[in-house]
């Protein structure tokens, strides 16, 4: 649940840097982390917010596919621990909102960006949540690629970013293995239980692998986001980390993950894997993914839905600052 | 539009004993709806016995600017550390 293609702006040289980002990047280099009061390039500034707000947007709309069976989970064990992740996830994109509007850009203002299609959010929540399984198979991949991101994320130059992904992170290790153990139980089961775990991997596989964004080949900002600390590995890097990581994760439940070309490269010391649809992604980045005006219209009619709600908060609040 | 709903600090006490500490802010109409909130975005897992709110624009800070002024002064008193007076090794007790 992150940032994808984050812009970072117009490129400037290391050699045309003026004196002042000099020294910003110098203290970048030390690691030293920026606060919220202290000088920074106001490319550095706008940079974060777009990305610190994707990442907010994510944990907000991702909260959407999976809500989508909490009525229907098949135990009260399973609909506890469904709740219980899908407000965690409510409670990240809220650290996270906090964490961009240090960098001077109001909660309104972002939830707009939202809700008018200007701000992105991760391409993964675009697909949809078909069976039970799906649930499992989110909380392994989805939440399992997002930890390979935030984990480094951890360490960015950003203070109040690192804080909240430190939050984020310690969470986030319950929704993985809640999605293995919901999948373990499923390919302990009948076929046609192990078949849906079998169903969800393949649909879900390659979407998830898109998560980490285009090829480093293709990805223009990711320099000036490395050379600023609030990227710390290559799109490339994180996907192979990946892939090698759930490979005999996928084995031990006895799945098949949908990729002929999958193999151990001794000689690397990495599994290579098939080629990414890349068209795919872009035209979900595009807001043409199954699920991308079924996600928008949701919200934004739960945040129409509750403006009574809020106005009446603010005007009780109005008559006892008046008592 | 809850452009209305002031910034909030929120300060978590782990522990009886511990001091509250600063854990992150939120947007709430009021000081109870702020402990509320907290509630729900701060200790989902048991991290508080107590909290505290504080409307984030009550808070003054030290400005960056004045770091080397206010700071600088305790850099160079390292007499103030136990470890700036050498001790002899066979004194006991010090």
């Amino acid at each position: 649940m992150y940032a994808q293609m984050v812009d970072t702006g117009a490129r400037v040289a290391p050699g045309e840097l003026d004196e002042q980002e000099q020294r910003f990047q110098a203290r970048i280099d030390e690691g030293i982390r920026v606060e919220p009061q202290d000088w920074m390039p106001e490319r550095y500034r706008k940079t974060l917010i777009r990305q610190i707000s994707q990442h907010a947007h994510s944990e907000i709309v991702g909260q959407l596919p999976e809500g989508n069976w909490i009525t229907r989970a098949p135990s009260l064990k399973r609909k506890s621990i469904l709740l219980a992740k899908v407000q965690d996830e409510a409670g990240h994109g809220l650290y996270l909102y906090s964490a961009a509007e240090t960098l001077g850009v109001s909660r309104d203002q972002l939830v707009d960006e939202l809700h008018s299609g200007k701000a992105k959010y991760s391409s993964i929540f675009n697909y949809p949540t078909l069976t039970w399984a799906d649930v499992g198979t989110i909380g392994w991949l989805v939440d399992g690629a997002a930890i390979m991101n935030q984990v480094p994320l951890c360490r960015c130059s950003y203070g109040p970013y690192s804080r909240a992904m430190i939050r984020v992170c310690k969470e986030e290790a319950f929704h993985m293995r809640q999605g293995y153990d919901l999948l373990i139980s499923l390919c302990k089961g009948t076929p046609e239980q192990k078949q849906m775990a079998q169903d969800a991997l393949n649909r879900w596989w390659w979407p998830s692998l898109m998560m980490f964004g285009p090829p480093d080949a293709e990805s223009v900002h990711s320099q000036q986001s490395q050379a600023w600390k609030i990227k710390l590995f290559t799109n490339d890097e994180l996907r192979q980390k990946f892939v090698d990581q759930t490979v005999p994760q996928a084995e031990y439940l006895g799945l098949t993950i949908p990729d002929p070309k999958l193999q151990w490269n001794a000689e690397r010391g990495h599994h290579d894997f098939g080629e990414i649809d890349w068209d795919e992604f872009y035209n979900v980045v595009k807001g043409n993914g199954p699920c991308n005006r079924e996600r928008l219209a949701t919200r934004k009619k739960a945040w129409d839905d509750g403006e009574w709600f809020r106005e009446a908060l603010v005007a009780h609040a109005d008559k006892r600052a008046a008592q | 539009m809850n452009s209305t709903w002031p910034l909030w600090e929120i300060f978590i006490r782990s522990q009886h004993g511990l001091a509250h500490r600063h854990v992150g802010s939120l947007h709430a109409p009021d000081a109870a709806m702020a402990i509320n909130n907290a509630r729900d975005v701060y200790t989902r897992r048991n991290e508080g016995v107590s909290i505290w709110v504080m409307k984030s624009a009550d808070i003054t800070a030290s400005s960056p600017d004045d770091k080397a002024a206010l700071f600088d002064p305790a850099n160079n008193k390292v007499y103030r550390h136990p470890t700036f007076f050498p001790m002899p090794e066979d004194v006991k007790g010090l």
